[in-house]
């Protein structure tokens, strides 16, 4: 039993066809990348299934379970997650509240009027151990805007692993920061990730990480699925690397 | 219901605002011995103001909603009492309250409902548009509410009764105890709205004004508390006007009008929305301003007009965010030489 499956997706803007029937898998404890050129429909993929896009048709089924109709917040309690592309904070909120924030949502404590956010000793403990996790405690008390664009997309990622979601979604986790700092982020997003047993889905452009980083990789391509399979498979298939860098494979 | 337990933060930076509450709150009830009784009457107006803001303030710095009808609330508040007084003779402070807040949060509800369905300007036009419902109500239904004439509220009695004013000294006597009164129901106000802001249901809502989209993604429902926060904004704010009315003796259609919501807004920029203490420091300087405006010149609402424009161009985070700053400042600066 597939995680997450996905059947028949479509759904067209105009005359683009960002998703054109898209049969999607995911395995439970995979790390899979979700590539492709600009345009590809990755992130049309993944607003369809975290129900930011609404399909035209097609349905999506979450542990054999059709998700197809449910709500952001449904779904979010089934277990989907997700961060965004464009660094999506809380930047008003201390580092520390953004994360506390999560587990309150989580937990259904956000309804709680009568007792301060700070007085809740679980959540408190667990939002200081996420921080801890991603490298980002010394900065709690900072406000999220305060924070270098390294440390946001960590904190970007950090919000949504919070959640403790079965499947997480990662859109461009290490885009627009120098690449030193990408290695640094997803050396720590992938271990993360690992260590809490968490199947995540990451779109990204950088294939030295792609490589580095999946156990499986999709390449998306006008709305479609190109090719499928693991790292080596992936290198070695031309196709992939002829839309990829516009060249004839070397191999 | 759990009762909220206030701990003492540990970083000594999250305890100024407790030592800043606990100083005012002194300063607030030694100052009447040095006032005279009009200047009592002004401050009492002032803690009045501070709290509409108050409430004001819960939609428009933490839930980042812009309303420019509060003075359907407060308004509500006011003739809310004078139908109590006119139609089941009550005469206790208490009574007026504890009926009248039922009556605003039903209102504020209703109103909030419909307006929670937008945001910014079309959320603050139909704020408008709804408190406008109320003024021409107040003002042609006449034989219910007075019209232009308003309704008339005498001195209620404080304490179920225990304390009343009538006989002769009775208004210097009303003005020294409604003070402590309103001084009394300001601190409780304030200590509530302080554990809201701060509750896990506080932090959702400034998430919610920060990033909706993502508020949205760790599944709040953002409609219901945005909905949630109007109506304890506008209960808040109709509170101030049940306590204004017996004050002011009268209430008339002015209190529904939107340049009322306006003044609310001013006071609220003019203390500073991005702090907690912001509205209540404007609330009180607003009151004197305007007063002092009022009564040194006939052109006194240019006055306020030029205040408001200096003041955005200049303290763009209000008296009291100019004043954390400087803290802020003095403190790098004195750190730094050491």
């Amino acid at each position: 039993m597939s995680l997450l499956r996905t059947v028949e997706l479509r759904k067209r803007f105009g005359a683009l066809n960002a998703c054109d029937g898209v049969n999607f898998a995911v395995e439970k404890g995979e790390f899979l990348s979700l590539v492709g050129s600009n345009g590809a429909g990755k992130t049309t993929l993944v607003n369809l299934i975290t129900a930011h896009l609404e399909p035209d048709s097609g349905r999506i089924l979450f542990e054999d379970r059709d998700i197809t109709s449910m709500t952001v917040a449904a779904r979010i309690k089934a277990g989907i997650a997700r961060s965004f592309q464009l660094v999506n904070l809380f930047d008003g909120l201390s580092v520390f509240d953004n994360v506390a924030l999560s587990i309150f949502a989580r937990e259904g404590k956000t309804a709680k009027i009568t007792t301060l956010a700070a007085n809740d000793g679980d959540v408190d403990r667990e939002a200081r151990d996420v921080l801890a996790e991603f490298g980002i405690a010394a900065k709690s008390e900072l406000p999220a805007g305060e924070l270098a664009q390294g440390e946001r997309k960590l904190l970007d990622v950090a919000v949504a692993y919070a959640l403790r979601p079965k499947l997480l979604f990662l859109d461009e986790p290490t885009s627009g920061v120098s690449s030193a700092e990408k290695a640094q982020i997803m050396d720590t997003v992938s271990s993360v990730v690992r260590s809490g047993a968490v199947t995540a889905v990451v779109i990204e452009h950088d294939m030295d990480v792609v490589f580095r980083y999946s156990d499986r990789i999709v390449m998306m391509h006008e709305g479609a699925f190109l090719a499928d399979g693991p790292p080596d498979a992936i290198r070695a298939n031309e196709t992939v690397a002829s839309i990829l860098l516009g060249t004839p494979s070397p191999a | 219901m759990k009762a909220a337990v206030i701990a003492l933060p540990r970083s000594p930076a999250r305890l100024w605002p407790y030592v800043g509450g606990a100083v005012g709150l002194v300063v607030l009830a030694a100052i009447p011995e040095f006032l005279g009784l009009y200047q009592t009457q002004l401050l009492t107006y002032g803690l009045i103001m501070a709290i509409a803001a108050l409430g004001f303030n819960l939609l428009l710095g933490y839930t980042g909603l812009l309303s420019f009808g509060h003075s359907a609330y407060f308004g509500l508040g006011a003739y809310t009492v004078a139908f109590l007084l006119q139609w089941l003779g009550i005469h206790s402070m208490e009574l007026y309250i504890l009926l009248g807040l039922p009556v605003a949060a039903i209102v504020s509800a209703l109103f909030g409902f419909i307006c929670v369905r937008h945001t910014r300007i079309f959320f603050g036009i139909l704020t408008l548009a709804l408190s406008q419902v109320l003024y021409s109500l107040a003002l042609k239904f006449f034989w219910v509410t007075g019209g232009t004439d308003g309704l008339r509220v005498p001195r209620p009695t404080l304490l179920l009764g225990i304390i009343d004013f009538a006989g002769s000294g009775g208004f210097p006597r009303f003005i020294r105890s409604y003070y402590y009164y309103v001084l009394g129901v300001f601190v409780l106000s304030a200590a509530i709205m302080w554990v809201i802001v701060h509750s896990p249901f506080g932090k959702a809502l400034q998430a919610i004004r920060d990033n909706e989209t993502r508020a949205r993604f760790l599944g709040l429902r953002v409609r219901r508390f945005r909905w949630a926060a109007f109506l304890l904004s506008g209960t808040f704010t109709a509170l101030a006007g049940i306590l204004w009315v017996p004050l002011n003796g009268l209430t008339t259609p002015d209190v529904l009008y939107w340049p009322f919501s306006g003044e609310i807004v001013f006071m609220t920029l003019l203390g500073g929305f991005r702090n907690f203490f912001g509205p209540i420091v404007g609330g009180i300087v607003f009151t004197f301003l305007k007063t002092y405006a009022v009564a040194s010149t006939e052109y006194w609402q240019l006055l306020l007009g030029t205040v408001l424009v200096v003041l955005i161009l200049l303290l763009p985070t209000g008296v009291v965010g100019a004043l954390s700053q400087l803290a802020k400042r003095l403190r790098t600066t004195r750190e730094g030489a050491r």
